[in-house]
């Protein structure tokens, strides 16, 4: 055990997939040609005025909702103001001392709070070093700037890498569920910044914290935390202190370089922004963003278990991949012969066969074929290892698997006598496994199902089997 | 031709409704004039009446209209009275100025104004002063300076302007016409080049109340684009009132007497035609009493942490980037702000920026910030309780008749005690109208009322009732 445990909270950054901007009429993009969805609101012309999107404002209900945050009946926006290109009012506006969302929690973490602001514009630096300081010169794409996002800032309630990246894909899908953003790391749709200290086992108080930055997927989240624990544990092993900055993750070389300490933190002058009235929540906005927010995934993994008897584990794989838990849903709907633990068994067999990224909605297989399958095999209709051709066989065609069951001849020997035959052709063939099994020694029963089973080509139930064959040597 | 010129706005509206005159004519008339301007009102006139010209069915019929430099205009200068946006053409229109276009008025030129509206005298503009006509060795008040010069001059038949601590008022006042700041929100600001967000508010430059009224009655609206901008309960109509019957008007002894000692006294001039003012106004039926407004005396002080503040951010687009100066050469990005920054921005805008940077500063905000919107409130209050005894609040508009060029640009507290009596409305966000009393010296003085919220049609009849007691006529009493 180390003798120091991490603390560690996350900032996230959500892009809201509005139709337009946070403060304008343009239209959101991704990989558009460069400036072409602006105007002189999110230019920053002169004169020009930000007017709040509604549907933006909603989104952030419905995600404070989910989180079980408190909801400010009135919040107010603010001018943060610093000077680079990609801001092109010199300021953006964001929430500061009054958040539209306050307080919540997710997964046991607790959420400190929720607020409304905008994107800003992208730089790109042409030339070698591809960062604006050596780049020969810089272009700005404005597309961008205005995005709408929410930013999520948790309370320092991880204690690990890995609770950090588990915390931060139930909430990426928590948010795919309220359909408010892509979820995107890739894309940057979502992005997370962390807050990591340490303190030794067992103190209440914090740590010096420092700050990273682009942790562009959740594995960097993840070994750039790792890295920033380490890094601390050795410099207070070492005798030394850890100083109050912001470091940046290079994932290529797993460095943390340091982007500023707090001697260079900007100044960011926030003061209220006066072309916006606060933004007053109204019982008919909070009322329409509870009728927009489904059942949540932490919710649903609950119900999956003590409704549905799914164990925990595969509960949370279902629906931390909410379109699994919808298929599992559409296959229970089916009303097949099978119960909701036995459809779920075959989930993770379907995501194996149609790839792990595959969505099953878009696959050959109908969730009615998957629960019928479920059924014949729950039936004994259908043996397991059969059970398992035919799905890979639907997954290659489509249709109905009692058809293909039929066509391929894969029912279950029902036929006492065609059972009863192979059994005797599997003790002849193999008398030394007979006679252990006679005298007791159970162990080597298994090379005559084996023998059986491949003789019947899996068709044969491996229980009746087994029956078949103590019956047949204790007689 | 000149006869048609004399005329007020709403006169040559009737007449060319009634077909009397040809817009395009008169817009001839007027271009010429402003073309030929020699007291540099105009940083921008237009070359030709637009083509097609609004016709006689439309409700301004085509009347050539100034329009202050900092509203935009789509393709045309629009400056700020700024080097840092010399020859900046912006692609899109102010919402006022559209409206005033889709009203069937025609723009005549852009006026010239101190840079960004920071300024009570027009000396602070990129592009030269304004002269006053009245006398063009002295000033035409500031910041809408060009469009009151313009109006006065006869140059333009009615201007906007903006008014933020006093910018439409002061120099209505300094060249004896009609200036109205109306209640905040009641003017869309999209597209109003921005000195301070919380205060800046268009208002109309007439030769009269009744041009006032009519001008202002196809600026106010909602704007979607503007979310501080509000519907007027009812819509602004041109004024009728004969006497002041009933009407009680406060003089608040906090703007009038109190700051004498430290330089805000009242020149003596200005006092008389105040005081000859009230006179009138008694006569018209009107009492008149003192009033306190005890939080008044600071107003000039938050006013000039709050503006500041604001426009710090307000001015931080100005950066180089996108329009607009860039002075860069081989420069790093910093230096290319700070160039282009320092190259752009004349001596007061700069002043200012820092003021309000300061004022916004980490571990300053609460006792400058803070402190100034808490006195913003008070004063706020303040004017609520005075309007629950009093329907008006008067008060000489400037403590002074215009001065000399020069005179007080070395010295900025001086030229910000201009201010005195026009700031505290602002920050209230009422409503307020200042109307020539009548001359001290040769000078126009100006005569202010102040009501509130969403009182201009009232604010409007009792001034229109008072200016015929008066019966100052600018270009009559110059003429003389």
């Amino acid at each position: 055990m180390s003798a120091y445990e991490p603390v560690i909270g996350l900032e996230i950054h959500v892009q809201l997939k509005t139709r337009t901007k946070m403060f304008c009429g343009c239209e959101l993009s991704f990989g558009d040609p460069p400036n072409i969805h602006t105007c002189p609101v999110c230019l920053g012309l002169p004169g020009a005025l930000p007017v709040t999107n509604a549907r933006a404002v909603e989104f952030a209900l419905r995600i404070g909702l989910a989180l079980g945050s408190e909801v400010a009946p009135r919040s107010l926006f603010h001018r943060k103001n610093y000077f680079y290109p990609d801001s092109p009012k010199g300021y953006q506006i964001s929430q500061y001392d009054v958040p539209i969302c306050l307080g919540g929690e997710l997964g046991g973490v607790r959420i400190h709070r929720v607020h409304l602001e905008e994107d800003a514009a992208k730089l790109v630096h042409v030339g070698q070093s591809g960062r604006i300081h050596g780049s020969d010169r810089s272009v700005v794409d404005y597309n961008r700037c205005g995005t709408p996002l929410v930013e999520i800032v948790t309370e320092p309630d991880l204690g690990s890498a890995e609770q950090a990246h588990e915390f931060l894909t139930l909430l990426r899908v928590t948010l795919r569920q309220l359909g408010v953003s892509d979820v995107n790391m890739d894309e940057g749709s979502l992005r997370c910044d962390a807050n990591v200290s340490i303190r030794r086992a067992g103190s209440d108080t914090l740590g010096t914290k420092t700050e990273l930055k682009n942790m562009n997927s959740f594995r960097f989240l993840e070994r750039g935390v790792r890295a920033e624990i380490e890094r601390q544990t050795e410099l207070l092993g070492a005798g030394g202190v850890v100083l109050q900055e912001t470091l940046h993750y290079d994932p290529v070389s797993g460095r943390l370089t340091s982007l500023r300490s707090k001697e260079e933190a900007h100044d960011y002058r926030y003061f209220p922004e006066p072309d916006l009235m606060p933004l007053v929540v109204t019982e008919e906005m909070l009322a329409a963003a509870r009728a927009a927010v489904p059942e949540l995934p932490a919710a649903r993994a609950l119900r999956f278990e003590h409704e549905l008897g799914v164990n925990a584990g595969r509960a949370r794989e279902l629906v931390f991949r909410s379109e699994l838990a919808d298929y599992f849903e559409a296959a229970l709907a089916a009303d097949g012969e099978a119960g909701p633990v036995e459809v779920s068994n075959w989930i993770p067999q379907l995501v194996e066969r149609i790839g792990s990224d595959a969505d099953p909605a878009t696959s050959r297989v109908a969730p009615a074929a998957l629960a019928a399958l479920a059924g014949l095999v729950a039936s004994k209709r259908v043996s397991r290892d059969a059970g398992r051709d035919v799905l890979t066989m639907l997954v290659a065609e489509g249709g109905d698997p009692a058809t293909i069951v039929e066509r391929e001849g894969l029912g279950t020997l029902d036929d006492g006598d065609e059972l009863a035959a192979a059994v005797d052709r599997a003790l002849a063939a193999d008398p030394d496994a007979a006679e252990k099994v006679r005298t007791g020694n159970m162990k080597a029963i298994g090379a005559l199902i084996g023998r059986v089973m491949r003789e019947t080509k899996g068709r044969a139930d491996g229980a009746e089997v087994t029956r078949l064959i103590r019956k047949r040597l204790q007689s | 031709m000149s006869a048609w010129i004399e005329l007020t706005a709403a006169e040559a509206v009737a007449k060319l409704r009634a077909r009397e005159v040809g817009a395009r004519e008169l817009f001839e008339a007027y271009r010429e004039r402003a073309a030929a301007d020699d007291l540099n009102a105009y940083t921008w006139v237009a070359d030709g009446a637009p083509d097609p010209i609004p016709g006689p069915d439309t409700r301004l019929a085509g009347l050539p209209l100034a329009v202050k430099d900092l509203f935009c205009t789509i393709g045309i200068p629009s400056q700020a009275g700024s080097k840092i946006l010399k020859g900046y053409r912006p692609p899109y229109t102010a919402t006022v100025v559209d409206k005033l276009l889709t009203a069937g008025a025609t723009l005549l030129g852009k006026t010239n104004q101190d840079e960004f509206a920071m300024g009570s005298s027009t000396e602070n503009s990129a592009f030269g002063p304004v002269l006053n006509p009245w006398d063009r060795r002295r000033v035409p008040g500031g910041s809408s300076g060009g469009s009151a010069a313009a109006v006065a001059a006869g140059i333009a038949p009615w201007a906007i302007g903006t008014d933020t601590g006093g910018s439409i008022r002061q120099p209505a006042a300094l060249c004896g016409i009609v200036g109205l700041k109306p209640t905040y929100g009641a003017c869309s600001r999209y597209g109003m080049i921005a000195f301070a967000s919380s205060l800046d508010q268009a208002g109309p430059l007439t030769r009269d109340v009744t041009d006032a009224a009519l001008l202002l009655s196809h600026m106010v609206g909602h704007d979607p684009r503007d979310s501080t901008s509000i519907a007027m309960p009812e819509p602004i109509t041109v004024p009728t009132a004969e006497d002041l019957n009933g009407i009680r008007l406060g003089i608040p002894e906090e703007l009038l007497g109190g700051g004498a000692e430290d330089g805000t006294g009242i020149e003596p001039g200005v006092r008389a035609s105040f005081e000859a003012a009230l006179k009138l106004a008694e006569g018209l039926g009107a009492t008149v009493d003192t009033c306190r407004l005890p939080h008044a005396p600071h107003a000039l002080s938050a006013y000039y942490l709050i503006a500041p503040a604001e426009a710090s951010a307000n001015l931080a687009r100005y950066d180089g980037v996108r329009f607009g100066l860039r002075v860069a050469g081989d420069a790093d990005l910093e230096t290319m702000y700070g160039r282009t920054r320092g190259e752009g921005f004349g001596p007061e805008v700069k002043r200012r920026i820092m003021l309000g940077t300061y004022a916004l500063s980490s571990g300053y905000y609460d006792a400058y910030y803070g402190a100034a919107q808490k006195v913003r409130t008070k004063i706020a209050e303040d004017f609520a309780a005075v309007f629950s005894e009093f329907h008006f609040v008067v008060t000489p508009t400037s403590p002074w008749t215009a001065f000399e060029l020069g005179a007080k640009t070395d010295d900025p507290l001086a030229m910000y005690l201009n201010d005195f009596c026009t700031v505290p409305m602002p920050l209230a966000g009422i409503p307020a109208i200042s109307i020539p009393s009548g001359l001290s010296d040769g000078l126009p003085v100006g005569f202010q009322l102040a009501g509130p919220a969403f009182s201009e049609n009232r604010l409007l009849d009792a001034a229109y009732a008072l200016e015929r007691a008066i019966g100052f006529d600018a270009r009559e009493a110059r003429s003389a």
